[in-house]
């Protein structure tokens, strides 16, 4: 099955950040393709580079680079909701890429399943 | 999952499926209207069948007169307007939500279809793809 | 169509909202905060009762256990399931409706 995964919240502040990758973790080692996650909201802040946690906690934004480095999933992250918080090409992580919001709808008509984690 | 898409013939092998943007908050005091308002807008260039429902507190978005500009924050009360010229006509509003806050169809900025819990139930069950925030 | 619910029923409605939307027989997966509504015991254990006749509740089991509880503390008829029975019920579901 092909999923589309939307992460509304930062990392840290909220669960919903864990939540979605703990849910794309358990799709992807079932077998199930996840074709895209999409950072909107202040689920952009997924992807900056300077998140530093302290070392005996997750590292939320490497977490989500070495997934899409062992499996084909595009994390996206809106650049209109990226630009109105300061996330642009020039703090995000490895792995990162900025997107338009139309990359968003694509990937729900491609999928089989949409999945939305937030607030 | 050919059971939950329609094909249409005029587009070839375009998939067109059913979303639906659902409003439950009210605006200003978070961000999620304006940028679920966002995502409506940009839907609308991709022949979707998309459905916009105001439920909850997601009412308090279409209230007439609002003057976000008191507090110096973005009015996006009035791109509500705008939706219809980019073809999306689907916007559903739930009658007991507005019942339950002392509004009614004349207190919205734009008209909408007024349907009951009942009806929003049946439609938000045909969904292929919600977006919620 | 699968309802996904992440708040306290203590604190907001969503969980409320959710129960008010969903057709009788959906899925209803209680996550994140939500699973403090799957308790026996509590201000709202009678309505949850309730519904766990008319839809299919499920619990995410590691949000219980990060927060101290334990299956043994269920309402009845609320099934426990992990992030893979979570998975499942996506595809299972016709599609997924957060309530947030």
């Amino acid at each position: 099955m092909k999923y589309a995964i939307v992460v509304n919240e930062g990392p840290y502040n909220h669960q919903a950040a864990d939540s979605a990758y703990q849910f794309v973790k358990h799709a992807l080692d079932k077998g199930h393709q996840v074709l895209r996650v999409f950072f909107y909201y202040d689920g952009v802040f997924n992807g900056s580079r300077f998140v530093a946690p302290q070392s005996d906690d997750r590292h939320i934004v490497k977490r989500w680079a070495g997934l899409a480095e062992q499996h084909p999933v595009d994390l996206a992250i809106c650049v209109a909701a990226g630009l109105r918080r300061g996330i642009t090409e020039e703090v995000i992580a490895p792995g990162f890429r900025i997107t338009g919001l139309g990359q968003l709808i694509e990937s729900c008509i491609d999928a089989d399943r949409t999945v939305v984690f937030g607030d | 999952m050919t059971d939950l898409t329609e094909t249409d013939p005029a587009a070839g092998e375009q998939v067109v499926k059913r979303f639906m943007y659902v409003n439950r908050k009210a605006p200003h005091g978070t961000v999620y209207a304006l940028e679920v308002l966002e995502m409506v807008l940009i839907s609308a260039m991709f022949e979707q069948d998309v459905h916009v429902a105001f439920l909850d507190d997601g009412v308090f978005q279409l209230k007439k007169n609002q003057d976000p500009g008191r507090l110096e924050m973005k009015d996006f009360s009035k791109t509500y307007r705008a939706l219809e010229g980019y073809g999306i006509e689907k916007i559903y509003v739930e009658q007991e939500s507005l019942d339950d806050r002392g509004l009614a169809a004349a207190d919205l900025v734009i008209p909408v279809e007024v349907i009951g819990r009942a009806a929003m139930t049946e439609l938000m069950a045909e969904m292929d793809v919600v977006l919620s925030a | 169509m699968l309802h996904l619910v992440n708040k306290s029923p203590f604190e907001r409605k969503n969980l409320d909202a959710c129960l008010k939307h969903a057709k009788p027989g959906s899925a209803i997966l209680l996550y994140e905060d939500a699973v403090y509504a799957a308790l026996t015991g509590t201000a709202v254990t009678d309505t949850m009762t309730g519904a766990a006749g008319t839809f299919a509740v499920h619990v995410l089991e590691p949000d219980l256990a990060a927060r101290g509880l334990g299956t043994d503390r269920l309402i009845a008829g609320v099934r426990p399931v992990d992030y893979g029975g979570f998975v499942d019920l996506t595809e299972k579901a016709s599609s997924v409706q957060a309530w947030l």
